[in-house]
């Protein structure tokens, strides 16, 4: 117990950071000690490079863009409450939370809302709250495999959008993705164990 | 039911068991010797497959019987019974030849019986499903039956200890050992059975599941150990022996058993089976393994009745039996009370008490366990008989009692049941997002858990097994969001032609009587296609998404007039042998459906979605001013009255009649098309907007609501083009709904009466027009085709639906390639759709006007 008090002690912010993330204190010591290891010449923050290196991001698909999804706002670096906020998304929603929580407070970085909007993000590069169609076609360029063909993609691209956009606007904005979304139980796959 | 239909089973059993009979002991008595004798030598050449055809016949007969009373099999699971038949054929058989017969045999039923189940399991097992919850199934399969076994089988013996059984069963502590380990494996088949009807979501399911197929091995193994302890007798057993004993657990466990290998076969190789054969060819694998394996599940459980029978091998000991009910339940109960604690530990999703429950409740012994216990050699287990019946007992009491009280059970906890929604591609696309997003933050975390593996396994199987195990024009099947883009899109299709079918059957021309069967019959498939968001769902979302009460009356009449048309072309095809339509025109009426599907999807879908406000339409060059005038005359008329002149008038049909002699005359150009004979025109809901639009001055902007959001996407189609050159002639964008019908003097006072309602300003009989050939053509062109052949029955549809779908699904792989392209090329038609959708709306009406 002591030890891991001492251990805490030397997280910059620790209390904070938890209240915010809701994470425990073994995680977040876990993940304290990841971000050190990630910081190869211990500047104290980190830079795309240093995530780029993870082997296994370079051939997922979606690397990149979660890569990105670490440093809104064009920033060039992360510090570790920023690290640690973006992988509060995936925390495991545990039931006491949501009843003991206070109203007025903000949702939980775990919610349901906050864990579509992280993967909503993903799809939206421009930003603009709407998932176009061309950047549905992006997204499904890297998921699909080579063996289709553009224009079988750009038909699958069309029947995606088309099945989730209500209003149409020939775009998904983050209301219709939710829609699109809501039979899926988003709590459970988009958390990971290992992130208490 | 069940009684009626005994006597009739028993007859060819009590023949069969009669006539071996003398066989064995000749000149046993009452048997006329001269026919016998011939009878007798043909018997032997044919007994094996008489015999298996014969049970096969019997469970086919026993599973049709069941299922002619819904009632019976929607209460008590099929396997109860199956095992109820068994016993009665058991005690048929018994008293007929007095002598015990069709056993159930632990040869044939590890060999034939079971593997086609458990290979059909495997095969159609949700592998993604199976995977995710590995840790916990192998935890209940390995762990969870050693503890049954060593539990249950020490408790007996404890009970023994305690005189609590009968000094006459005479056994060791190894024996109740073996006796444990063989009773303590949930079986696979009974599961299977019931849980097939239960409908428990599927985590649980899967678990439930998984656990009974993957500790057989345990069991098999288990069971093997503790014989050749047993063979060895206790005595000899010595200490360095139960380390062998641990070896050979483990050594067997490594060559794993057979009915693991063979789910882990199905398991495997479902993915690469399927990419590699046809559409085809996939469908007639998938039947055949449910056939084999529905054929060995009914025959195991009616021969685990008949075996029953057979008192001379059983040995009753209340004391036992009852005790090792007990005891298996309790000792199931709280090893999934322990692991479950265990395994939420480190479940992201822990299992709750309810699920516990479902969980050891659902512990069924099975066949399994039966051919075990008939597998032990009475010399070395002296109390074999006992086992024998106590199996028995425990069998029967888990199949029959707890079958017939888990689903009530199941209802009364209100266990989460699993919810079947069919993939959009929207989730389809999402979830693989998901798990590639859950990889990388995984990697970030630096935690190589689930995830992680999960996709190095996929990286490497798109690598190196998919190359090796596939053709390469299969890696596209193969992909999922590709594949689920397919199945939609046939699904539509199919959903196009069950419709057309349901409309056929229920159109008594009772126009009243058509609303209510409408909206029952079709909003489940209605809500289906909406759920999946597909604008291709032709009339059916008209019904479903407009809520006003005068659309919903033009969608029925649609229908109805769609229904009603298409029966009598039937009735031309078999009276008119000329055009006589072969299997070509059937496939190529098939292959329309789904060309036509395709293009509709993204047609129907942009035009409703953007044009929802048009303003004027343009009139297509062709057919020109005079029709125009009419139209706006008819809608000027008719854009606003609809609403108070009732139900025919609402309809707003425009019906264009061709009699099949002018089609044959002016329509050089139609002869592919002319099998339809007469050809009515119908277009409902449509017009009604385009009334308010074209005569904008007078009508109002109908409500967004009253617009149908995808303006009865059946009509909004462009023509297909398929291979045939002539028909290209005829392309135009037309939004029309062309059904091809037959005379019928009733059908047509109708719809005169219709039209003459419908546009006033017009005089002709529609059955007296005759039509230029220019825009007769342009309306042969895009005939709505309904799919299927006509017919010359009437009273039908369910049977003609499912052929309807049997066969598109079966020739979906052929136009595969075919589909793509128009809707390929159909791209770029749908961006200047908006427009050019709606001013064939006008030009359609036009046409109904002039008539």
């Amino acid at each position: 117990m002591g030890s891991r008090g001492s251990h805490a002690a030397r997280i910059p912010d620790a209390d904070s950071i938890r209240r915010e993330t809701g994470f425990s204190q073994a995680s977040l010591l876990r993940l304290y000690h990841r971000f050190r290891a990630l910081d190869r010449n211990k500047k104290g923050y980190l830079s795309r490079v240093d995530l780029q290196q993870i082997g296994a991001l370079a051939v997922n698909p979606l690397g990149d863009r979660i890569i990105d999804s670490f440093f809104p706002d064009g920033n060039l670096r992360v510090d570790f409450p920023g690290f640690v906020r973006v992988l509060a998304h995936f925390r495991p929603v545990d039931e006491d939370d949501s009843s003991m929580r206070d109203p007025k407070e903000p949702e939980p970085l775990n919610s349901r809302m906050n864990k579509l909007r992280f993967a909503f993000q993903l799809y939206d590069l421009d930003r603009d709250g709407k998932i176009s169609r061309h950047e549905m076609l992006q997204v499904l360029r890297l998921m699909v495999g080579v063996q289709v063909t553009e224009e079988q993609l750009e038909s699958i691209a069309d029947r995606t959008v088309q099945e989730a956009d209500e209003d149409g606007d020939g775009a998904v904005s983050f209301l219709e993705f939710t829609k699109s979304l809501e039979k899926m139980d988003i709590e459970q796959k988009m958390s990971i164990r290992i992130l208490k | 039911m069940l009684r009626a239909a005994l006597p009739l089973l028993g007859l060819p059993l009590a023949g069969a068991a009669a006539t071996e009979e003398p066989t064995r002991e000749p000149g046993s008595p009452g048997e006329p010797p001269p026919g016998l004798a011939l009878f007798r030598w043909q018997w032997h050449e044919v007994e094996a497959p008489y015999l298996v055809a014969l049970w096969i016949l019997v469970a086919s007969l026993a599973k049709i019987v069941f299922h002619l009373s819904r009632k019976v099999t929607s209460l008590v699971p099929e396997s109860c019974l199956l095992i109820l038949l068994g016993l009665v054929l058991g005690g048929i058989v018994l008293a007929v030849a007095k002598k015990a017969e069709y056993q159930l045999e632990p040869g044939t039923f590890f060999l034939f019986l079971l593997p086609p189940i458990v290979l059909d399991s495997g095969y159609f097992m949700p592998s993604r499903l199976f995977f995710d919850n590995l840790g916990a199934i192998l935890t209940y399969a390995v762990v969870g039956t050693l503890w049954n076994a060593f539990t249950t089988g020490a408790a007996l013996w404890g009970l023994q200890q305690a005189g609590f059984v009968a000094p006459r069963v005479q056994a060791s502590f190894l024996d109740f050992l073996l006796f444990g380990s063989l009773i303590s494996a949930v079986d696979p088949v009974a599961v299977l059975a019931v849980f097939e009807e239960v409908h428990v979501n599927d985590t649980l399911f899967i678990i439930v599941f998984g656990e009974s197929l993957l500790n057989d091995a345990v069991t098999v193994v288990l069971y093997k150990v503790c014989n050749s302890f047993v063979e060895m007798g206790s005595a000899n057993v010595q200490a360095a022996d139960y380390l062998k004993g641990v070896a050979y657990l483990t050594a067997e466990m490594a060559s794993l058993s057979a009915i693991l290998a063979v789910t882990m076969c199905g398991l495997g190789c479902k993915k690469y089976v399927e990419a590699n054969i046809s559409h085809k060819s996939r469908t007639a694998v998938k039947y055949t393994m449910k056939t084999l394996a529905s054929c060995a599940e009914t025959v195991i459980f009616m021969l685990l009745g008949i075996s029953a029978v057979d008192s001379s091998k059983w040995a009753w000991d209340s004391g036992l039996v009852l005790g090792t009910l007990f005891f298996i339940l309790f000792f199931r109960a709280l090893g999934v009370v322990l692991q479950t604690w265990v395994l939420n530990q480190f479940r992201l999703v822990p299992l709750d008490k309810i699920d516990q429950v479902v969980m050891s409740y659902g512990g069924l012994r099975g066949a399994v366990a039966f051919a075990l216990v008939i597998l032990l050699d009475r010399t070395k287990v002296p109390a074999k008989d006992y086992f024998v019946a106590t199996t028995i007992v425990v069998v029967f009491f888990t199949v029959i009692v707890q079958g017939l009280t888990i689903k009530p059970l199941v209802k009364w906890l209100k266990v989460k049941r699993s919810e079947h929604h069919k993939p959009t591609l929207n989730q389809e696309l999402h979830e693989h997002t998901f798990d590639h997003i859950l990889a990388a933050v995984e990697d970030v975390v630096g935690h190589h858990g689930y995830h992680y593996w999960r996709d190095r396994w996929e990286q490497f199987d798109k690598k190196y097994l998919s190359q090796l195990l596939m053709r390469r024009s299969a890696y596209r099947i193969r992909d999922q969001i590709w594949d689920v883009y397919y199945r939609l899109n046939i699904r539509d299709a199919i959903s196009f032609v069950d419709q057309g079918g349901h409309i056929l059957s229920s159109t008594g021309l009772t126009l009243p009587s058509m609303p209510s069967r409408n909206s029952v019959a079709e909003t489940s498939v209605t809500n289906l296609l909406r759920e999946s968001g597909s604008g291709a769902c032709l009339d059916l979302q008209v019904i479903d998404t407009v809520r006003s009460g005068r659309d919903r009356e033009d969608a029925v009449m649609h229908h109805l007039l769609c229904g009603g048309l298409y029966k009598p072309r039937r009735r031309y095809k078999a009276s008119c042998s000329r055009h006589f339509i072969s299997e070509d025109a059937q496939e190529r009426q098939d292959k329309e459906v789904f060309q036509q599907n395709m293009k509709r999807r993204l047609e129907s879908f942009k035009s409703t979605k953007h044009n929802i406000c048009f303003t004027k339409s343009k009139p297509r060059p062709r057919k020109t001013g005079r029709k125009k005038n009419g139209l706006a005359n008819t809608e000027a008329t008719n854009g606003k009255p609809p609403r108070d002149l009732g139900f025919q008038d609402t309809a707003a049909v425009i019906l264009t009649v061709e009699s099949e002699e002018e089609e044959e005359s002016d329509s050089s150009e139609t002869e592919k098309e002319d099998d339809e004979g007469i050809i009515f025109v119908a277009r409902a809901t449509n017009e009604v907007l385009q009334e308010g639009k074209v005569s904008g001055s007078l009508e109002v902007c109908p409500s967004p609501r009253i617009i149908p959001p995808s303006p009865t996407c059946a009509e909004k189609e462009l023509p297909w083009k398929s291979g045939q050159g002539d028909l290209a002639v005829y392309v135009s964008s037309e939004t029309t709904k062309i059904v091809p019908v037959d005379m019928q003097a009733g059908w047509n006072q109708s719809i005169s009466s219709l039209e003459s309602l419908a546009s006033p300003p017009c005089t002709q009989a529609p059955t007296m027009t005759r039509l230029p050939p220019c825009p007769l053509a342009t309306e042969e062109a895009q005939p709505f085709h309904l799919p299927y052949d006509p017919r010359p029955s009437f009273a039908f549809p369910p049977s003609l639906a499912k052929a309807g779908r049997s066969r598109s699904e079966s020739s979906a792989d052929i136009p595969q390639q075919q589909e793509l392209q128009p809707l390929m090329g159909h791209e770029d038609r749908t961006r200047l759709s908006p427009r050019t959708a709606n001013s064939h709306w006008c030009i359609q009406f036009n046409k109904g006007g002039r008539l």
